[in-house]
């Protein structure tokens, strides 16, 4: 008795003498397990341990281990606060309430460019990303990339450690060794200096580099993105004499065309351009209107299934479309005569510049920035001339901080660096030896520079032939600051301590800067705090950093003017599509980009819009081309283009242009985490500084080897079943019924037993629309993140056994060679009579009295009968122990609201009913009903169309009851009376009458 | 029994259900000798040691897939029932023939099924323990498999009594029962033969603790009699109630290919179907290996040939009703599903199927043919595999293509769906084996009745 009594009073000296220490530090707890209460304490729980004390020698050391140890199991169970004080969103609380998620707002970049977030943290672990729906490029939404960036900060594969040579290495030895080398460099004024970045917006970042210019003038900055703007940037030029960007006002356009322009998913406005675009497609009640959307690409993009008319052409044919567009709306510079290819086309291009002509200043022309300078200024003649200059297109000032062309920049510092003029050279976040064009020969010139330095989140093929490697901090675990596509500026502020050692870009450049030691805290604030001025600096900080984004930063419009010798028709030599064969088209990956995603595994298995093509990359082809060859899906295939070959497999892309290959950057990586190592081909292999986007000339032999691709969907066809129900607006205006005239509907409650009457307040439902789904997959992974959905491998993937709970089908109509491409978000559709809850022998899958079809994984027993009863096959099945339940790092990324499920558990689609839960907790305390609007589920928030609407259908004013009352609404399969919860609105396109070919 | 009984030798070899000559006393030596003095054969040897390897690769299989999860075998989504409920089916319809001819067969009178019913009745037990391996295992989480039970419990929870598998549960575990029982009582009046007669002290230990005391008395006869017809009379429903509730596993769900009013009376032959291929499939090798041949006859195999075109044409009658009306209801589904088991991806396996259950066993319309014996062997051979056949082409073609084409995908077994299967036909065998070594195979008391009865009527 006594002995308990004296171990609970050491336990609460404990306690006690924690609570006193604020904040406490490992180091606080070492000072405490000095004294006698904690070896008292020490003896009762751990006596062989406690006997280790009265050795003497090993005292010590023991308690430093003990208090280490305590250390770290406290940094498993709670989060690691950063030590600058961070401001939430909306509202502080007090303290950090336990089980209580707080929201910060961020931002996210890719490749630079900004898309405001806010980010969903638990106990100081961040666990979700979302939209920051004050951000102008953001507005809510989010892509799939930053919807699965947080699994990049918990990848235990990330960058640990610093490296020399190999070995593990410190900060401080690093910061020597680039002493040593900055004080030679600063004697010759920097002139063996070079630095290598990625694309940077970050004022920060700028305002160090400048300050480098000024100390090191010689030196070199540089940036490379294997995903360049470099196109739009010199097209530009070409049209206007000077930068420009430019930004698209898709919500004033009413016909677009776009030029192998995906400005749905590969510009740096994607986003919001996304959202603009279908806020113009939306069809609800009497306003049945539609924007046009008219697209020409070689390889079918999301973009081009959303088009009311595709034309599938080669990357090179672009340019005389341009031209012939040009030409006929009587833009004189554009000599000439149509190009051989296009003469099939002809109708569709006189329809297309009708068309254009009738909307001048509400029409749009976009052109892609793989296609060259002059089709960009093609395009911007196209704007200028049809008065879409400052209603649809606008342009700024350049939003990057160095706009400079990047390739040539890149080939003059390979030719330095191998002359070996190069004496130093420091590489912040960019992989140029993976991504540089391969005629380059980087990594060789590379290996020539006598000081190596690399800054990277991943130990990469670059780090590989750096004699240093310092780990870069994840976006979450840094302050910086960026813009956006439109120039707004975020403030990044850290979720978390870093949990490694990284560094990141801005203390590295500090350290350059001859500023070792700067924190990026302080870095930030001093950019800010000199634009801003002292007065009222903190409280504009704390401001900016609540709301995720500095009002009034965005780029102002400013006035260009047309060259009109920008127009006139190039000097052969300059023409990309020279040459014979087949055209190879470069794109970047849909998933993993330019391969920077490469060990993500949620972007690893995502599928890809088109191809649905996990884990890999592969030569895309037409039919017809295949055909031609003797190729079928997964045959391998040496792809040669310019004396560079690579072997890869070969897929079957309907809608590609024939004659034409695509290849997706990012795969074939060597150097990486596990999860990218390996998976997919090198396609930079064949990228030379000539034939950055295409190509032609290409050739392509057969292996006679084949290869394994994981695909999610295996059959393309509707069948004749009205799955995807689709209609021309105008079939639609003037018979608004005909989507409920399948003949399918059952009659209204055919039932042996009576209706079942809920006492429930609510009755949750959702509405899908399938004529804004633009098929970008952000829901998919937003639904995986949020729901702690595991990754099966590429192996377990080709066994049919991918967990998605959400998936994006497509499907193919029409023509093999230029189908019409459409998508359906396929969810649980809670049904009303579930089938699969009457096959289920032990009740684990029931109805809620809220009309969710629930899931009870610790009831279930693993039959499977219900994935085989459910018409919808959106449930999933643990066949293995794919929760990764061991991982110490990886457990602190789970969603805690939501379970991590065992091997042998049925799991699927709820509708986020934590979220439901937790707003129902909200609505109790405030006694109030829950607000429409109030539950967003993790698909229908990340949503960058808002095609996806969740609410109450009890109430006949929320936003999804009006949906369901749309004439569009239908539910699918409703011939078999499963009578879904969720339901979907019939796709709709607004074809020009004067096209008339095959398309709908 | 001194007289001589044959009155023209070729009439008994098709038309006796036993052999001449046979007395009381030939008959009890001629089978118990099996068990009790004869050496076990080289070839029993060799036999059990094969199936006792086969049931080794049944337990490492399964202790495989215990640790590593049903994620060894070729499941996925969309087809999510693979080999263990083909193979469950299977083994289950095998089972079926045993009931029938021990109780149907009893209670309609049919002597001829005297010399079969035994082995058959072991065989229906042998098979349903290989059935009723497969439920458990195909489990996701096979160590909660009892909560598929009706249970007082501290969860408060019961079984959800609409879905078919729970009424598995009863009606498999029933079934296993109620064979057992039949089996065992049967078998009482034989142990206590076999206990008067074992040389061997633990041999009649052993047959004495299992004769339960039996002595022969009139009394023992008297209940003995009445528990057996009772046991025949319970066991009776059961050869229609079991199948039609694993038919039901499909009918009930929704699945186009599974929803279907005929599967109760097509499962229900398939297995009668099924069951006496097998009990062929074991007789005839049996017969000629402990030279049986004047106690499973002619007649016998002639009779169970007969009762496989039987049900074969039942089947048979299935399969085209089940395209017809895929036909006849137009619905997409169910016409898309027929159209793709004609000439789908799984289509060769389908026109194989039909030539085993419908084409090959026509060859039975002919007396002559139904005389050759190795010719029943392989039809017999060629019908257990149609049937096999028949539950994949059930359970995975409904499957790989339901309703929503964007989730259509393809199955095959793995090497470890093989390795239990193989396994269970192991286990089989090698309880098989044990059985005919340690059991009469043949009911002694009931061939003396036999011999009675036979003696009487020629008189």
């Amino acid at each position: 008795m006594t002995e308990t009594k004296n171990h609970h009073a050491a336990t609460e000296t404990l306690r006690e003498r924690l609570n006193e220490l604020p904040g406490a530090h490992w180091r606080s707890l070492e000072e405490l397990a000095g004294t006698e209460q904690f070896e008292a304490v020490l003896e009762n729980e751990y006596p062989r341990a406690a006997a280790l004390l009265s050795a003497g020698v090993s005292r010590r050391d023991f308690l430093r281990l003990m208090a280490a140890s305590l250390a770290l199991a406290g940094l498993g169970a709670c989060g690691r606060k950063p030590n600058e004080p961070i401001i939430p969103y909306v509202q502080q609380p007090e303290d950090l309430i336990l089980g209580k998620p707080v929201f910060y707002a961020t931002a996210f970049t890719l490749a630079g460019f900004a898309t405001g977030v806010l980010v969903e943290s638990h106990e100081g672990r961040p666990v979700k990303i979302e939209g920051n729906p004050q951000h102008p490029a953001s507005l809510g939404a989010t892509n799939a990339f930053a919807q699965a960036a947080i699994l990049d900060l918990y990848d235990p594969e990330r960058s640990q450690v610093l490296l020399q040579d190999g070995r593990i290495s410190t900060w401080d030895a690093f910061a020597i060794a680039a002493g040593a080398r900055m004080a030679i460099q600063r004697q010759k004024r920097g002139a063996g200096l070079r630095i290598v970045t990625g694309r940077v917006t970050s004022p920060t970042l700028g305002r160090q580099m400048r300050v480098l210019a000024e100390q090191f003038p010689q030196a070199k900055w540089l940036q490379y993105e294997a995903v360049s703007q470099d196109n739009t940037r010199d097209g530009a030029r070409l049209a206007f004499g000077q930068d420009a960007n430019t930004l698209y006002r898709f919500d004033r356009a009413d016909v677009i065309l776009a030029l192998d322009g995906d400005f749905l998913f590969s510009e740096p406005g994607s986003l919001r351009y996304a959202r603009d675009f279908a806020a113009r497609r939306k069809v609800r009640g009497a306003t049945a209107r539609m924007n046009r959307l008219y697209a020409a690409e070689p390889t079918p993009s999301i973009t081009g299934a959303m088009a009311d008319h595709r034309l599938a052409i080669t990357a090179g044919d672009i340019a005389a479309l341009a031209e012939a567009v040009a030409r006929r709306l009587g833009i004189k510079e554009v000599g000439g005569d149509d190009a051989q290819a296009l003469i099939a086309h002809a109708g569709w291009i006189d329809a297309v510049v009708a068309d254009l002509r009738e909307h001048r200043g509400s029409s749009l022309v976009i052109a892609g920035g793989s296609q060259p300078p002059r089709v960009q200024a093609l395009a911007h003649a196209l704007n200028q001339f049809l008065g879409n200059a400052g209603t649809t297109v606008v342009y700024t000032e350049p939003i990057e901080e160095q706009f400079a062309n990047r390739v040539e920049s890149l080939q003059e510092l390979t030719r330095e660096m191998a002359q070996g003029t190069v004496e130093a050279i420091f590489i912040l976040d960019s992989n140029p030896v993976f991504s540089a064009p391969a005629d380059l020969r980087f990594a060789e010139a590379l290996i020539k520079v006598p000081f190596r330095a690399h800054l990277g989140l991943y130990a990469d093929e670059t780090s590989a032939l750096c004699h240093w490697h310092i780990p870069q901090t994840h976006f979450l675990e840094t302050w910086g600051d960026a813009r956006s596509y439109d120039g707004t500026s975020t403030i990044l502020q850290p979720l978390i301590a870093p949990l490694y050692a990284g560094k990141s870009e801005y203390e590295v450049a500090a350290l350059l800067n001859d500023k070792a030691g700067a924190s990026a805290h302080d870095l930030v604030r001093d950019t800010w705090r000199a634009r801003v001025g002292e007065n009222e600096f903190e409280v504009w900080w704390r401001r900016v950093l609540r709301d995720g984004l500095i009002a009034g930063t965005g780029a102002a419009p400013k006035t260009v003017s047309m060259r009109a010798q920008s127009l006139a028709p190039p000097q052969a030599s300059a023409v990309e599509t020279t040459g014979q064969g087949l055209e190879l088209v470069f794109r970047p990956d849909p998933s993993i980009w330019d391969g920077r995603f490469a060990n993500n595994s949620w972007l690893q298995e995502l599928p890809k819009p088109m191809t649905k093509l996990t884990w890999d990359n592969a030569a895309l082809i037409s039919a017809a081309t295949a055909g031609r060859l003797g190729l079928t899906n997964g045959d391998g295939v040496e792809l040669s283009l310019g004396g560079n070959r690579v072997v890869a497999p070969v897929w079957i892309n309907p809608g590609q242009a024939d004659d034409s290959v695509t290849v997706n950057l990012g795969y074939g990586r060597t150097h990486t985490g596990g999860v990218g190592r390996g998976a997919g081909f090198n396609a930079y292999r064949l990228r030379t500084t000539a034939h950055q986007w295409f190509g032609r000339g290409l050739e392509i032999k057969k292996t006679g080897e084949r290869v394994e691709l994981a695909t999610t969907q295996h059959h393309h066809r509707m069948e004749g079943r009205h799955l995807v129900r689709s209609a021309t607006l105008e079939e639609y205006r003037r018979h608004p019924e005909l989507f409920h005239e399948t003949g399918h509907a059952p009659a209204p409650h055919v039932s042996l037993y009576p209706e079942h009457k809920s006492e429930a307040v609510n009755a949750w439902g959702m509405a899908i629309d399938t004529n804004i789904c633009i098929g970008c997959n952000a829901c998919v992974v937003a639904c995986q993140a949020e729901n702690n959905i595991p990754v099966v491998g590429k192996a377990q993937v080709a066994k049919g056994r991918e967990m998605h709970w959400l998936r994006v089908d497509r499907y193919y109509e029409g023509p093999a060679e230029n189908p019409a491409i459409v998508y359906q978000p396929v969810p649980c559709m809670q049904c009303e009579n579930a089938p699969c809850e009457i096959v289920c022998p032990v009740g684990a899958t029931v109805h809620s009295s809220e009309g969710l079809n629930d899931m009870v994984y610790n009831r279930c027993v693993g039959t499977r009968y219900c994935s085989n009863n459910c018409p919808y096959k959106v449930r999933r099945f643990n066949f293995y122990q794919y929760a990764d339940f061991e991982t110490p790092v990886r457990k602190l990324g789970y969603n805690p609201d939501v379970t991590v499920r065992s091997r042998g558990v049925m799991e699927k689609c709820t509708y986020c009913v934590q979220r439901i839960n937790h707003a129902r907790i909200e609505a109790k305390k405030d006694n109030r009903q829950i607000r429409d609007g109030e539950i967003l589920t993790a698909c229908q928030q990340a949503c960058p169309t808002q095609a996806i609407i969740f609410g109450d259908i009890r109430d006949g004013e929320s936003a999804v009851s009006k949906l369901k009352s749309e004439p569009l609404n239908y539910v699918l399969l409703e011939e078999l009376n499963t009578r879904p919860r969720t339901s979907y609105l019939a796709r709709l396109t607004n074809p020009n009458v004067k096209i008339g070919e095959h398309k709908k | 029994m001194t007289e001589p009984v044959i009155d023209k030798p070729t009439a008994s070899a098709t038309h006796d259900v036993i052999g001449p000559g046979h007395t009381f006393g030939s008959v009890t030596d001629k089978i118990s000798v099996i068990v009790l003095t004869q050496k076990t054969p080289q070839g029993w040897w060799i036999g059990f040691g094969l199936s006792f390897l086969l049931v080794m690769v049944l337990f490492y299989a399964i202790t495989y897939l215990l640790a590593a999860g049903v994620g060894i075998w070729g499941v996925n989504v969309p087809v999510a029932w693979g080999f263990a409920i083909v193979n469950f089916v299977w083994w289950i319809g095998i089972g079926h023939a045993g009931t029938l001819i021990s109780a149907i067969l009893l209670l309609l009178r049919q002597r001829w099924r005297t010399s079969i019913n035994r082995f058959a009745e072991a065989m229906t037990l042998f098979a349903v323990a290989c059935a009723g391996i497969f439920p458990l295992i195909h489990l996701g989480r096979p160590w909660f498999f009892y909560w598929l039970f009706p249970y007082p419990n501290p969860m408060g929870i019961w079984p959800q009594f609409r879905s078919p598998l729970v009424w598995d549960v009863f009606a498999v575990s029933t079934y296993a029962t109620v064979s057992l029982l039949f089996w065992y009582i049967g078998l009482i009046p034989d142990l206590a033969t076999l206990r008067d007669r074992a040389r061997h002290r633990f041999a009649r230990m052993a047959y004495g603790i299992l004769a339960m005391g039996w002595r022969g008395s009139a009394i023992h006869w008297h209940r003995y009699e009445t528990a057996y017809l009772l046991l025949a009379g319970l066991a009776t429903p059961l050869v229609v109630s079991v199948h039609t509730i694993v038919s039901f596993d499909f009918a009930v769900g929704i699945v186009p290919g599974w929803h279907s009013t005929i599967f109760p009376p097509y499962f229900v032959a398939g297995a009668i179907y099924s069951g006496f291929a097998m009990v062929m499939t074991l007789a005839i090798p049996l017969r000629a290996a402990y030279r049986l041949q004047d106690l499973i006859t002619m007649r016998h195999l002639d009779n169970m040939a007969k009762v496989l075109l039987t049900t074969g044409l039942i089947v048979a009658y299935g399969y085209l009703m089940e395209t017809f009306f895929a036909w006849y209801s137009g619905n997409e589904f169910e016409m898309y599903m027929m159209a793709n088991r004609l000439a789908g991806p799984y289509a060769p396996m389908y026109w194989a199927l039909l030539f085993c259950n419908i084409i090959v066993p026509q060859v039975l319309w002919f007396p002559r043919l139904r005389a050759h014996v190795p010719l029943l062997f392989i039809v017999a051979l060629i019908v257990n595999i149609g049937m096999w056949l028949e539950r994949y082409i059930i359970v995975v073609t409904s499957l790989h293509r339901d309703f929503l084409p964007s989730s259509w995908g393809m199955y095959s077994g793995t090497i470890w769906d093989w390795a239990t299967f193989v396994g269970t036909i192991g286990l089989f065998l090698a309880l098989l084996f044990l059985f005919i070594r340690l059991l009469p195979m043949i009911s002694i008391f009931e061939m003396r009745e036999l011999v009675h009865t036979e003696e009487s009527e020629r008189n």
